[in-house]
């Protein structure tokens, strides 16, 4: 009797299978209702609150207000122009500091002349927080676009350097004597053995980077800009324009879930060996 | 190779004489002479810690002798405990590594087929069982057509089933290329099973060399149980460490 019941219970549950899919999708929906519903309760009691006047634009703008600035900044392009300066700074700095980072890694991290020539100075000037040298960067470089890449270069290049180096220092030793016994010139080590096995710490060190570059961005945009995100939320402030300055934290907010999406993505191609990576396993 | 080689003669594969190498005071391969002919298949017993990666070690030129003479062929190829594959290596790139001939590939596929791994060739090494994964460290190998064949422990880390296949294994491809093969195990009845010769290392030396006649495949028989008995006394007795680092 018992046995019988088993066998027929696969048989039982295919049956019920769509009623129990449809079952599923509801509960997902409630939890998913069940988690929204309180940040828009907070939505609806901060609009009402602003509209009853309890609390002034100056302090924050009403929700619909913000979306309705949103809207006319999307339409007249003024948001899309702004946001394309930033992106232009950001790349150009990382395309710096990334490199720089690297080829600092590149030296400390295969020899030990270079780790001894490039590897003290650096750990020193890590510590310094790289905001703090915005005047310097200033009488360096004046208040135009060098000064603000130069920042974002000099800022993005050390979660590189420090990340790449320790993975070159950290690959599996054991793995470059099997190298060695291999025949492998230390060309193609480094080719084939080290630089491949640091690759996953590069990426720590570039999502560190990216971060990083819009942190900077923020706070050099606010100095003698003109375009840039930074410059908006800078200007908003001169006007008291709460609704502009939260649609600026907003695109803060989504570049950064687009950018950890890319580092993701590029992740996926080029480290599909890694075992978290590799489909069915 | 930073050591001192030279061109094998004909009639010896290795050819090790007074070989010593310290690590500080303590004397682990402490005047060590042998000689391996070409395609002689040698199995080197020894207790933990009593040299036997160190010997292999300068055999394939990962380290240097501190003193004696070593002749070693051109071609000496490793397999070690662990597989030791590049993790971001296909199979087939993992075994074409280092490989300098225009038809690499080719080379690879030949090996890879005769491990019996033809259906594995495009996987990474993270999806491999451990039998396969050390099956492709034998192709990695292979490939490289070596005159010696050094084996650190290769089944250790197996289980008995797929150890007694990778024996096998190994006995076929040994006597389709015939390399010289230097076999480190800890396990006698490996040893018997597999070698020409059983050699025993204690106190940095060769303590016992023992020849095996009897045709493969072996069955265990009153010769095979004399060495075990004595390669257990040399190992027992003697195998400790005689001299403690402190
Ligand atoms: N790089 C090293 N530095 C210091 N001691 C070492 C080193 N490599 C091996 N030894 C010592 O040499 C001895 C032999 O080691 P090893 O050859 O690995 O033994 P095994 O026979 O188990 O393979 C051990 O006592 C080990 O501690
Ligand atoms: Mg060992």
């Amino acid at each position: 009797m018992i046995r019988q019941a088993l066998r027929s219970m696969p048989t039982r549950a295919r049956a019920t299978g769509r009623p129990r899919e449809l079952g599923r999708t509801l509960a997902l929906a409630y939890r998913l209702a069940l988690r929204l519903a309180s940040p828009l309760c907070i939505l609806l009691l901060w609009e009402l609150a602003s509209r009853a006047g309890l609390v002034g634009s100056h302090i924050i703008a009403a929700p619909s207000q913000i979306g309705s600035t949103l809207w006319e900044l999307l339409r007249s392009g003024e948001l899309a122009d702004h946001l394309l300066i930033s992106l232009g700074r950001s790349l150009a700095g990382l395309s710096f500091g990334v490199s720089v980072g690297v080829a600092l890694a590149l030296v400390a991290g295969l020899s030990r002349v270079g780790e001894i020539a490039v590897d003290a100075p650096m750990q020193m000037l890590r510590t310094l927080p790289s905001l703090a040298l915005v005047p310097l960067f200033i009488l360096w470089l004046g208040v135009g676009e060098a000064m603000k890449i130069a920042m974002i270069a000099f800022g993005t290049a050390f979660p590189i350097y420090l990340t790449l180096f320790s993975g070159i220092r950290g690959v599996d030793a054991k793995l470059v004597e099997a190298g060695r016994t291999l025949g492998l010139t230390r060309l193609e080590l480094i080719r084939h053995v080290i630089l491949p096995g640091a690759l996953p710490a590069f990426f720590v060190g570039l999502r560190f980077s990216l971060g990083l570059s819009w942190l900077v961005l923020v706070v050099v945009e606010q100095v003698n800009a003109t375009e840039g995100i930074g410059f908006l939320a800078q200007d908003a402030r001169d006007f008291a324009r709460t609704d502009v300055i939260v649609i600026c934290l907003l695109i803060y907010c989504l570049l950064g879930l687009v950018i950890d999406a890319l580092v993701r993505a590029l992740e996926h191609v080029t480290l599909a060996w890694r075992p978290s990576f590799i489909k069915g396993a | 190779m930073d050591m001192p080689v030279s061109d094998t003669p004909a009639q010896a594969a290795v050819h090790l004489r007074r070989i010593e190498r310290r690590f500080g005071e303590h004397r682990v391969i402490d005047g060590l002479d042998l000689d391996i002919a070409p395609g002689e298949f040698v199995a080197l017993l020894g207790a933990s810690g009593s040299g036997k990666t160190t010997l292999l070690r300068i055999l394939n030129g990962l380290d240097r002798a501190d003193g004696g003479e070593a002749e070693v062929p051109a071609a000496v190829a490793t397999v070690f405990q662990e597989p030791r594959l590049m993790p971001w290596k296909r199979v087939w790139q993992n075994v074409t590594l280092g490989v300098r001939q225009a038809d690499a590939r080719k080379r690879a596929l030949r090996a890879l087929a005769e491990v019996r791994l033809s259906h594995r060739i495009h996987a990474y090494p993270a999806t491999l069982s451990g039998g396969e994964a050390q099956r492709v460290a034998l192709a990695r190998g292979l490939v490289r057509e070596p005159q010696l064949f050094l084996l650190d422990e290769p089944f250790a880390a197996l289980d008995a089933l797929t150890r007694i296949r990778m024996h096998a294994l190994l006995l076929e491809l040994w006597r389709q290329h015939r390399p010289a093969v230097l076999l480190v195990t800890h396990d006698i009845n490996e040893a018997i099973l597999l070698a020409d010769r059983v050699l025993v290392l204690v106190d940095g030396r060769i303590a016992e060399d023992l020849r095996l006649d009897a045709p493969r495949p072996r069955q265990p028989d009153a010769a095979a149980e004399s060495i075990r008995q004595r390669c257990l006394a040399l190992l027992g007795v003697g195998g400790l460490p005689s001299h403690s680092s402190h």
